[in-house]
């Protein structure tokens, strides 16, 4: 019969996650892949703030804990130095794409040979619900309690898109972390962000749209229901760049 | 080996790739530029890594990622980029990095001036950015102390697992002197630092570059280990020239490049028969107090005079050293004026 | 021995070059040298000046306040430094561009029509270079004829202009009548 096993790239301390928070599915995938691709003993990962700020106790290889939104610029000075050694970084909304969009835009332009994966839920969950820059408009959070508006508080940000229209990225796809198939997608997507890592293709990036339940006021059903319902609407799935073979 | 002219930057860019450095990530800023100028071709004759960064904020986290990584790195900038760059440094002390970090000071406040200012010796001797933290602060006056300070830097951060600062001015970084290059230093192999994550560990073994401690105590149990190690610093690393301190009535005292307009000042006020000496700190984290103690116990001092290009920031130190035993009288220039030789040996002449 | 120097013009007469070539020969000699530029905006087109010291001893500042020469290659640069000059120094000014004569009688004062020797007998470019030769008839303790023309010629060895610039330098060098 067959049995589940952990992967051995994580490690035994208990995930610190929300129920229904889709953090640990992400965890899990990324840690699925690298065993996968038997990259045991050659990975060094980037931790971000967030909620996500303690990756570096669950992924079970060398970790950085990075200062908020600069965990691209950590991983660039890594690969720099490791350019053999798989590297990635795992980031939230806020970190990614507000206070680290410099980071992000700039690693992408350069082609840094770095994985990213990037947790987007739409919300501030480790300070408790505020408004982040992927926030959808009139969603209500703590900091825009009436629900975003354009006048208020500008529009959503499209990452996947924004770094497809330039050149440097060589692989951008964003999936939904919603159910089992599309689970299965996310997991394809992240090990291509990794073989092209390993193959040396440059810049690599997998949006994965993620549930807060807690912040969000739903049950965790609801809560993959809003994804698919609202948040694809805004940002739909796909894959953005792909450089297939070429370098 | 013969001395050649080289410009304070580029001088101090040589050095760092002598000292073992391979890795510089940066942003152009007057008047420092020269230094990553230097290193964007210089360090690929030795197989090392330039990068022009996105921003200050960029630059230190790339050195924090290298450094962690097991690397000799270098940032260099001037006081505005310096303080973007103070989140970084703070995460660097306490997740105990080895980097260096030179600060080619201009004046300020906001975006100021580029000309020649000491302002931010409390930023640099006192931690800078958030958090209890210290760096170890060298404030060389000649080209060639700043080469041999910056040759071995790295051999202290790493001793240590401190960021090391060398603090600058834009008169120091443009000056063009004759310096004598010590040879390439033969670098330890650096997979044999037990902390750097270098990919390869997993499991129990495996390496975490951190600063973040939620529990009190354990936050508290780190303080204590970074104060330990400050503590190690002022018991082994100050570096002080005293110039002529002896017989002297009085004694100036100044850092930096305005040290050497005082040694000028301390000749033409022995000429006039005025016996003046000179305290000079070569580290100024950590301070020379001892040497201040010493001459501020002496029968024969009868007053200090400190010289800076701040108001008064150095001298809090020189105050915290003399401990009133002494009176301590002030000149200072500000915003990028540099004072003459001419109006330090007045002011000498004014207090004496 | 100490001497302070301040050369001074507008950008792109070749003051700092003409610094840096008077400090290679004072090393050349065994003297500690200093050179130290305006830098900044003042790079950028206006007035650029260098402040260079050669002594026997160690150079404590390298600032330069009271320069015991002086070469003004034009007339604002000699309006800003002529007073701070210390009695008994010595100015050398470039009089192609500077129609007044110095008041100061307690300084040596003299006169080199800079760009018109330099187009005589190289390009106007080479104003800098005249008085390098002028400077250097001057100042036989910094080194000899003979040695600041080696470093020149370390210089511009590889320049096609090579024979004109030197032509240049020993025009600047006899304009002296010591």
């Amino acid at each position: 019969m067959a049995t589940y096993h952990k992967s051995n790239m994580l490690t035994d301390t208990p995930l610190s996650f929300c129920p229904g928070c889709t953090h640990g599915i992400a965890h899990k995938l990324i840690a699925e892949v690298l065993q996968e691709l038997g990259q045991q003993g050659n990975v060094i990962g980037v931790a971000p703030v967030g909620c996500s700020v303690f990756a570096y106790k669950f992924f079970n290889c060398d970790m950085q804990e990075a200062a908020h939104g600069r965990a691209p610029a950590v991983a660039t000075g890594i690969k720099r130095v490791h350019p053999d050694k798989v590297v990635f970084s795992y980031q939230g909304d806020g970190d990614l794409a507000s206070i680290g969009l410099a980071e992000i835009m700039h690693a992408g332009l350069r082609g840094e040979n770095i994985t990213v994966v990037f947790i987007n839920n739409a919300i501030y969950g480790m300070t408790g619900g505020q408004m982040a820059p992927t926030s959808l408009i009139g969603q209500k959070t703590t900091t825009s309690p009436f629900g975003r508006t354009v006048e208020r508080q500008g529009n959503p940000i499209r990452m996947c898109e924004m770094l497809a229209s330039q050149d440097g990225p060589a692989y951008l796809e964003r999936v939904m972390l919603t159910d089992y198939a599309n689970v299965l997608k996310a997991k394809r997507a992240i090990k291509k962000a990794f073989e092209y890592q390993i193959a040396g293709k440059g810049f690599s990036m997998v949006e994965c749209l993620s549930t807060c339940p807690t912040n969000w006021h739903m049950t965790p059903v609801q809560a993959c229901q809003h994804i698919k319902d609202n948040m694809t609407k805004i940002y739909p799935l796909g894959v953005f760049k792909d450089v297939g073979g070429a370098k | 080996m013969a001395k050649k002219l080289f410009k304070g930057n580029e001088a101090l860019g040589e050095a760092a790739v002598l000292g073992g450095c391979r890795f510089f990530f940066g942003y152009p800023i007057t008047p420092q530029t020269e230094l990553s100028e230097y290193l964007s071709w210089r360090l690929y004759d030795v197989g090392g890594t330039f990068i022009q960064s996105e921003s200050e904020v960029s630059a230190i986290n790339m050195v924090y990622g290298a450094a962690g990584a097991g690397a000799r790195a270098l940032t260099s900038s001037s006081s505005p980029g310096i303080s973007l760059k103070q989140e970084g440094i703070s995460y660097i002390a306490c997740a105990e990095l080895p980097c260096v970090i030179v600060n080619m000071m201009r004046s300020g406040p906001g975006l100021g001036g580029i000309m020649p200012s000491q302002a931010d010796y409390s930023q640099a001797t006192k931690g800078g950015g958030h958090g209890d933290y210290r760096m170890l602060v060298y404030g060389p006056s000649t080209i060639q102390e700043a080469v041999d300070i910056m040759y071995n830097a790295f051999d202290k951060a790493e001793q240590y697992r401190i960021p090391v600062m060398i603090l600058g001015d834009g008169m120091l970084g443009q000056l063009m002197e004759p310096v004598e290059f010590p040879p390439l230093k033969q670098m330890p192999d650096p997979s044999t630092k037990e902390w750097a994550t270098t990919g390869t560990h997993y499991g129990k073994d495996r390496r975490i570059v951190n600063s973040l401690y939620i529990v009190a105590s354990e936050n508290e149990a780190v303080n204590i280990k970074l104060q330990a190690k400050y503590d190690l610093l002022r018991k082994n690393e100050v570096m002080c020239e005293e110039y002529m301190c002896e017989d002297a009535d009085i004694i100036i005292t100044a850092y930096g490049t305005v040290a050497r307009i005082c040694k000028s000042a301390v000749k033409a006020l022995r000429e006039k028969g005025i016996k003046t000496g000179l305290i000079r700190p070569i580290t100024l984290f950590p301070f020379p107090t001892e040497v201040f103690h010493k001459y501020a116990n002496s029968d024969k001092t009868k007053k200090f005079v400190t010289i800076e290009l701040s108001t008064g920031q150095y001298n809090e130190d020189v105050l915290l050293s003399v401990m009133g035993k002494k009176p301590v009288e002030f000149y200072c220039r500000m915003g990028g004026s540099v004072m003459t030789v001419e109006e330090i040996v007045n002011k000498v002449k004014e207090v004496y | 021995m100490e001497q302070g120097i301040i050369c001074a013009g507008f950008g792109g007469q070749g003051v700092l070059s003409l610094g840096k070539m008077i400090v290679y020969v004072a090393m050349e000699k065994g003297l500690h040298v200093t050179w130290l530029p305006s830098y900044g905006p003042e790079m950028r087109g206006g007035t650029a000046n260098c402040s260079v010291v050669a002594s026997t001893e160690e150079v404590a500042s390298p600032l330069v306040s009271t320069p015991d020469c002086l070469i003004a290659m034009n007339r604002p640069s000699l309006d800003k430094f002529i007073n701070d000059v210390v009695s008994g120094g010595m100015v050398l000014i470039n009089s192609s561009l500077i129609d007044i004569k110095v008041d100061r009688k307690d300084i040596n004062v003299y006169y080199i029509p800079a760009n018109d020797l330099a187009l005589q007998h190289a390009n106007e470019r080479s104003s800098n270079i005249v008085m390098y030769g002028a400077y250097a008839k001057l100042n036989g303790n910094i080194g000899s004829m003979d040695e600041f023309e080696k470093i020149l010629i370390k210089q511009f060895g590889k320049s096609a202009d090579k024979d004109k610039i030197i032509s240049a330098f020993h025009a600047g060098y006899e304009e002296i009548k010591v």
